[in-house]
């Protein structure tokens, strides 16, 4: 029964590693300008946990297979060194692991997340509804109108109750159901809710944002390829939740500068 | 650690009378431990079933489930689930599963059993307050599962209950009406019992011990239920008034969890001031320690019952004991990873990381006990040994994942996708659950004077040993290709090439679940005419063992006994067996 399990502990450990070994299932292109760091720590800590993951697996199966009851009068041993080594092990390694993951991860995270966006990075207020995203441009005065939930009405699509009949600002505000950015340009995106909690996430663009009712969060980055991808919502919404979603499109400059001055010109 | 000053003599009590005494208001800690048990059995089947649907629908979408429309008719119209009673299957399953099954078994359930009897008491300290906390847990489940068919619908926010989706009521779509407020009904019942347990439990293990018990000599199962009192007693504390609160941002007009300007279903909601990362922080709070009180008695039955059929004693068990007083410490520095990304300071995200990963230190120690203690050692391949070795084994898989998700840079993809969902059933659902069956498989001649069938105990391991690695691994490929979790279906490009692999966790889980009924079956015909169970049928040292199987109404037949010996002497020589029993007047051999 020991050998029975050892093996099919091995079995498990070998086929659940080699999946994550082949990238069988991987995580899809990266198109932005911070991704590889995320991709590189994801890397080493599938390298390190992983190594961790088929040790302590193996270990148990040898043990497993080697120590059953064979009846056969011999005494049971300790483990050699008693304890010791055990705590030893796990401060020193895990430890150190812990230590390496968190300097080098919290470097990447503040990276992302704690830096202040690039001042010439596209300005792009966002909206988040059950179960739709929108997107708002400021339009050629750079200005955003403000915004007022007691204005806003789907059925005349003013999503960001915007009042252009007594906000100049408001006037020339783009509002678009695509996000549309220009390639290799930083893009500084503030986050809103209308109703209930959303979440931004583009798998490709190695981002994830929730929307917060209340909060303005900003969150910026960089595409670094052109093309377009799905923006889904990761926070659960209501009954349309896995229906939510909209495009980013990533366009070369200057045909997103085209786009907008299109889009200007409806106004 | 000195000798305990109270004797359990003092809180001697006559038997109970008649039928309803013995068996249904009963103060019994027995009785009341194995209704927690049964209670939790009608739970887990419940919560089983409404997996088997969610990843049914998710497999085949457009596929009827017969029978279903005639239960349903509004949540599954000719048998085809909605979006949103997929997500109120989805949030039933969650609040079942965390709170009456994996809160109720290991912890309420065996520990109302086993505690008292293995610090030697006749009761717990407070047998009525004992009898009213699971009669309360007993009304909380009622009412969760009315959800079901009062009002408009179940709740479909999930077993977190996300504000303001959850507080704002019907404006936010269907379930969100009573429901809803059943659900936080059903939870603030639920922390009201579960507080009144712990106090029963940490009063017990302190004042009842029996003379020679002493700290030192309480078997690891104890320790862990009076740890896992000990962060219940905070946790639930904390999610009592959260869940009072949200019913009166439902009901009373409050504000607590909802901002200004919020525009729901076309209409500015009459509300201003609240906060929705308070509810977060307060769930949390109470969430991530609650992992710990699911999966900490596990940690404490598989120390117990690892030893017995290892036949030597547990390796290093003050450090055992260490691991789990500062796990249970740095429970309640942690909740704020899971808000990494919910807009609160990302410098936080940073401090919240490190004790995130720092809890894997005594984690991994405790691993390295288990596995170091089957070196040299004698296994008996029992099935509750085998549940243990499988604890070990889904408990390091589901482990090894928190190593990516603690880091708020890789939280940053792998948040909201399958890659979390199969980390927190693997590390606390599945690995509780192995906890659960080999505490059954271990205590059940105990409990019910029968042997449980070893041959049918075998067939499940092995079914679900393999089946849950089929099931809850895979679910880490979606979650690194970036599958949403929480989706009814997968509509979206780039989730399309995963139906393939979903379709293979479906009929996993389905083998899985229908393997469980090998141990129904086992469970209910062993305890019904199993072979008689002897008194210490694995060869056990603690007190439970000294005393007949099933144990009289006081426990030890009114001569409480006298502990000489730790729980730890296997592996001795002496005359009577390689084991010496903590009441044993026999000196010990060679450890």
């Amino acid at each position: 029964m020991g050998k029975l399990f050892a093996l099919v502990l091995a079995i498990i450990t070998v086929i659940s590693t080699a999946f994550f070994v082949t990238h069988t299932w991987w995580l899809p292109v990266d198109i932005s300008a911070h991704g590889h760091a995320i991709d590189h720590q994801l890397s080493e800590t599938m390298l390190s946990s992983g190594v961790l993951f088929v040790l302590s697996q193996l270990a148990l199966a040898a043990f497993v297979w080697r120590f059953g009851d064979r009846r056969d009068g011999r005494a049971v041993t300790t483990f050699p060194g008693g304890v010791t080594p055990m705590v030893v092990f796990a401060v020193v390694l895990v430890g150190a692991e812990v230590l390496a993951l968190t300097f080098v991860g919290s470097k990447v995270w503040a990276g992302i997340y704690q830096t202040p966006p690039d001042p010439n990075s596209l300005q792009i207020d966002v909206q988040s509804e059950q179960f739709a995203f929108y997107f708002r441009y400021p339009g050629p005065d750079g200005k955003f109108g403000a915004t007022h939930p007691d204005l806003i009405n789907e059925a005349s699509e003013n999503y960001f109750g915007l009042d252009p009949k007594n906000d100049v600002s408001a006037r020339d505000d783009i509002v678009v159901p695509t996000l549309t950015i220009p390639v290799n340009r930083p893009v500084a995106l503030t986050l809103r809710a209308k109703d209930v909690g959303h979440a931004f996430y583009v798998p490709e663009l190695r981002i994830q944002q929730d929307f917060v009712p209340g909060l303005s969060i900003p969150l910026h980055f960089t595409a670094t390829q052109t093309g377009k991808y799905e923006i889904v919502c990761t926070q659960l919404c209501g009954l349309g939740h896995y229906n939510m979603r909209a495009y980013i499109e990533v366009l070369p400059a200057a045909q997103f500068e085209q786009w907008l001055k299109d889009k200007a010109a409806q106004q | 650690m000195s000798q305990p000053t109270t004797v359990a003599a003092a809180h001697h009590h006559a038997p109970p009378q008649g039928f309803l005494r013995k068996h249904v208001f009963s103060l019994d800690h027995k009785v009341i431990g194995k209704q927690y048990l049964d209670l939790a059995l009608v739970a887990v089947c419940t919560g089983m079933v409404l997996s088997w649907l969610m990843r049914f629908h998710l497999a085949w979408p457009e596929t009827p489930i017969p029978g279903l429309g005639k239960l349903s008719p509004t949540g599954a119209a000719g048998g085809v689930i909605t979006p949103e009673y997929y997500l109120a299957l989805m949030t039933m399953h969650g609040t079942i599963m965390v709170f009456f099954v994996l809160t109720t078994a290991p912890f309420a359930g065996f520990g109302n059993y086993f505690l008292p009897i293995q610090v030697g008491a006749e009761d717990m300290a407070f047998p009525r307050i004992n009898m009213t906390s699971f009669w309360v847990t007993l009304v909380a489940f009622l009412v969760l599962i009315s959800a079901f068919v009062v009002g408009d619908g179940p709740p479909l926010s999930g077993w977190t209950a996300y504000a303001p989706l959850s507080a704002v009521g019907k404006d936010a779509g269907p379930g969100q009406g009573v429901g809803q407020t059943l659900w936080a009904v059903s939870i603030t019942l639920f922390c009201v019992a579960q507080l009144l347990g712990a106090l029963n439990f940490i009063t017990t293990t302190l004042d009842l011990r029996t003379k020679g018990m002493s700290l030192a000599r309480m078997p690891y199962s104890t320790w862990a239920w009076f740890i896992t009192s000990v962060i219940g007693l905070i946790a639930f504390a904390v999610l009592m008034p959260a869940c009072i609160l949200l019913i009166l941002d439902r009901v009373a007009g409050t504000s607590f969890f909802i901002p200004a300007g919020l525009v729901i279903s076309d209409r500015l909601q009459p509300h201003a001031g609240g906060s929705p990362l308070l509810w977060q922080h307060l769930f949390w709070f109470f969430g991530h320690p609650e992992v710990y009180i699911a999966i900490l008695p596990g940690f404490g039955i598989i120390s117990h019952i690892l030893p017995v059929f290892a036949r030597k004693p547990l390796l290093g068990p003050r450090v055992l004991i260490a691991c789990l007083v500062s796990i249970a410490f740095l429970s309640y520095t942690v909740w704020g990873h899971h808000m990494f990304l919910s807009g609160m300071n990302p410098f936080s995200a940073t401090l919240f990381s490190v004790p995130t990963l720092i809890i894997t230190i005594p984690a991994t120690i405790v691993t390295l006990l288990w596995i170091g203690t089957i070196y040299g050692a004698k296994l008996r391949f029992t099935t509750p040994a085998l549940f243990c070795l499988g604890f070990v084994s889904v408990f390091v898989s589901g482990g090894i994942s928190g190593f990516f998700l603690a880091q708020p840079s890789i939280d940053t993809y792998l948040h909201g996708t399958y890659f979390v969902v199969g980390h927190f059933h693997f590390v606390m659902g599945v690995a509780a659950m192995f906890g659960i069956f080999a505490a059954t498989y271990f205590w059940a001649p105990k409990m019910f004077g029968r042997m449980m069938s070893e041959t049918l105990g075998k067939w499940h391991f092995w079914l679900t040993f393999i089946g849950v690695y089929c099931v809850f691994m895979p679910m880490h490929y979606l979650g690194l290709a970036g599958n949403v979790r929480r989706y009814s279906a997968f509509t979206d490009d780039y989730l399309k090439p995963l139906i393939p692999l979903h379709r293979f966790i479906t009929v996993a889980a389905l083998f899985t679940g229908a393997a469980q009924l090998i141990f129904l079956f086992n469970l209910i015909r062993s305890r019904l005419r199993g072979p008689k169970a002897p008194d210490n049928p694995w060869e056990a040292t603690s007190l439970e063992w000294s005393t007949t199987s099933p144990p009289p109404f006081d426990n030890f037949g009114g001569r409480p006994p006298v502990v000489q010996h730790g729980p730890n002497e296997y592996g001795t020589k002496g005359a009577a067996g390689d084991y010496v029993m903590q009441a044993s007047p026999q000196a010990a051999g060679r450890a």
